[in-house]
């Protein structure tokens, strides 16, 4: 049986902050990430890129990066808009989105470049 | 003219309520009761005493009978069929007018159909199977207070289930210890804990006090992880009062979800609760103590899925169902059938799992299913595989015993879920891959990987006592 350790999470680390699905793994590679934009993309979900400062993870609307992209269905143009969002804003954590239309939901939602926590 | 004259005495039944001729209509209310009669009934006979029992009739004709037009107020017995799997017993389908039945009160419903005709002495079982509501009268019904969808946005959860933890020991704990195992719950990464169904407000335990106690675990949770937090407070009480006067006091509070036991706690009370949280923009988490008196029994009562109706249309945004994997009762089909129920749109006719009628929701929002009970980091490949996205996951022993503790047990779950999204997502096949998707996940999370070696690879292989009617010759 594996030693006691203790809980590593407080108020004053801020690595303390999780930003909802996916946030307790290891942050994704490429192969990762292209395999959940397929899934998205196998359920009929419409595509959409966000992003935010890290210290304003909490609040519900992140900044749209251009619009949802309704009908997409090419991998690689998803993951392109994706990287050019990080690009222009390497200091914010990106948001990988399906909006499902018909459940009037997100079906998916996960940061997949994650920015610098500061304090 | 009179076209009826009054006969004092005993009719057979099946004279007036025995209608094999009959269409039901778009608007009926339809039931269908599995009946064990009494030796030398009539099946007629006792599907036609079913129908008028629990509808117009008294055992005796009466004069006033003559003052209505009975003939359009009774219930039809319209169909029969063998139960598969039994000489003796058969299925009885009866049709209401929807007249019969105040608007909006499932309590009405249910007090004719499963009322004075359950204890009639003609049958020596009876067990209501299933009922089809009109879309007519669930549209004069509340329902959910906020729905699957509302929840989702509201707490910023999308695209995995939820996951909860019931606090233990159930009973005795003081407020402010009790509260510290919500903190650590929610710090580790859950994003529900729940008051235990026994847990009203007790001498060693009173509400004001757990209240306040939880709300300040549940606000320090979502400061320090970042993520939105709730916990089930029970407002379940001996009196109506009483229970708006602790949801009163939890909204205020800045409480996002409260909980009610809606059999024990009952219809009438659940539906006003109902009401008032879609009023007031409060979740509610229902627990179903008491279910297991009426559904357990294959010969007798209500089954599951009737009563999953009733709580859909009374009104809750979470219902316990059962969790096919855990200690306790429940048969994959079946559970499958009544989990749908609760939260699609339109449910297809579907004897494999239990369906006996198609059953149109319209726009009344559906709930997540609560799979709780018995089930520990092992389970989570088959419950997602089972339960899909729409569902809270609660690991009670499964986060409270982590040798390491709560915070720990709970990040353990968390990584196991997220782990199996994840894996699900890219295609994998969850219950055959399921041990290499946990212990790769492990790799990065000592918690998860201290949990895996604790519970190892438990199963729990209790047979079902109540079976689907299937067969057996």
């Amino acid at each position: 049986m594996s030693e006691m350790q203790d809980y590593k999470s407080s108020l004053t680390d801020v690595s303390s902050r999780k930003f909802e699905t996916f946030s307790y793994l290891p942050p994704m590679d490429a192969a990762k990430i292209r395999k959940q934009v397929e899934y998205i993309i196998s359920k009929g979900w419409n595509p959409a890129i966000e992003h935010t400062e890290p210290e304003n993870a909490f609040d519900h609307y992140w900044y749209m990066w251009k619009l949802p992209m309704f009908g997409e269905t090419d991998v690689d143009r998803i993951l392109a808009e994706a990287e050019a969002c990080h690009k222009a804003h390497p200091n914010n954590h990106v948001r990988l989105v399906g909006y499902d239309n018909y459940k009037q939901s997100q079906g998916a939602a996960m940061v997949i470049y994650r920015g610098p926590i500061k304090a | 003219m009179a076209v009826k004259t009054y006969n004092a005495g005993v009719k057979e039944y099946r004279e007036t309520y025995w209608m094999p001729d009959y269409t039901p209509k778009d608007t009926d209310i339809l039931a269908i009761f599995k009946v064990t009669p009494q030796p030398g009934v009539p099946r007629e006979e006792a599907a036609a005493a079913v129908a008028a029992e629990s509808s117009t009739g008294t055992w005796t004709t009466v004069w006033t009978d003559l003052l209505t037009d009975l003939d359009y107020y009774k219930g039809r017995a319209y169909r029969i069929e063998d139960v598969p799997g039994s000489d003796e017993q058969f299925y009885a389908f009866v049709a209401y007018p929807i007249d019969l039945f105040e608007e909006g009160s499932v309590v009405n419903v249910f007090t004719s159909l499963v009322g004075n005709v359950f204890g009639f002495k003609a049958i020596r079982g009876l067990r209501l199977e299933d009922v089809r509501f009109p879309i007519a009268y669930v549209m004069t019904c509340g329902g959910p207070p906020h729905g699957i969808q509302v929840e989702r946005d509201i707490l910023n959860k999308y695209g995995r289930p939820l996951l909860g933890c019931t606090i233990k020991p159930k009973l005795g704990l003081s407020a402010k210890n009790y509260g510290r195992a919500v903190y650590e719950c929610l710090r580790g990464g859950l994003d529900f804990t729940k008051d235990d169904e026994n847990v009203n407000s007790q001498p060693f335990m009173r509400w004001k006090q757990r209240f306040d106690f939880v709300m300040e675990a549940v606000h320090k949770a979502e400061r320090e992880t970042g993520e939105r937090k709730g916990h089930y407070l029970n407002v379940t009480a001996p009196t109506p009062e009483e229970m708006y006067k602790r949801a009163e006091y939890a909204k205020e509070i800045g409480a996002p979800i409260i909980m009610h036991d809606y059999i024990t706690g009952g219809f009438c009370a659940n539906t006003g609760l109902a009401n008032w949280c879609r009023e007031n923009g409060v979740l509610l988490h229902i627990h179903r103590a008491m279910h297991a008196v009426m559904d357990r029994n294959p010969n007798h009562g209500i089954h599951f899925r009737v009563l999953t109706k009733i709580l859909r249309l009374s009104g809750g945004d979470h219902l316990h169902t059962g969790t096919v994997v855990g200690k306790l009762e429940g048969d994959r089909a079946a559970t499958l059938g009544w989990i749908d129920l609760l939260r699609e749109r339109y449910i297809k006719e579907d004897r494999s799992r239990g369906i006996f009628f198609d059953q149109d929701w319209g726009a009344m929002p559906g709930a997540f299913a609560v799979a709780s009970g018995g089930i520990h980091v092992w389970h989570m490949p088959a419950l997602l595989s089972i339960f899909g996205d729409d569902a809270v996951f609660q690991f009670g022993g499964g986060t409270l015993g982590h040798p390491w503790g709560n915070a720990a047990g709970a990040a353990a779950n968390r990584v196991a879920l997220e782990a199996c999204v994840e894996a699900r997502n890219e295609g994998r096949q969850l219950e055959k891959e399921g041990k290499e998707i946990l212990m790769s996940a492990a790799k990065h999370s000592p918690e998860l990987k201290a949990a895996l070696e604790t519970w190892k690879e438990i199963k729990f292989e209790f047979d079902t006592v109540d079976k689907l009617d299937v067969a057996h010759k």
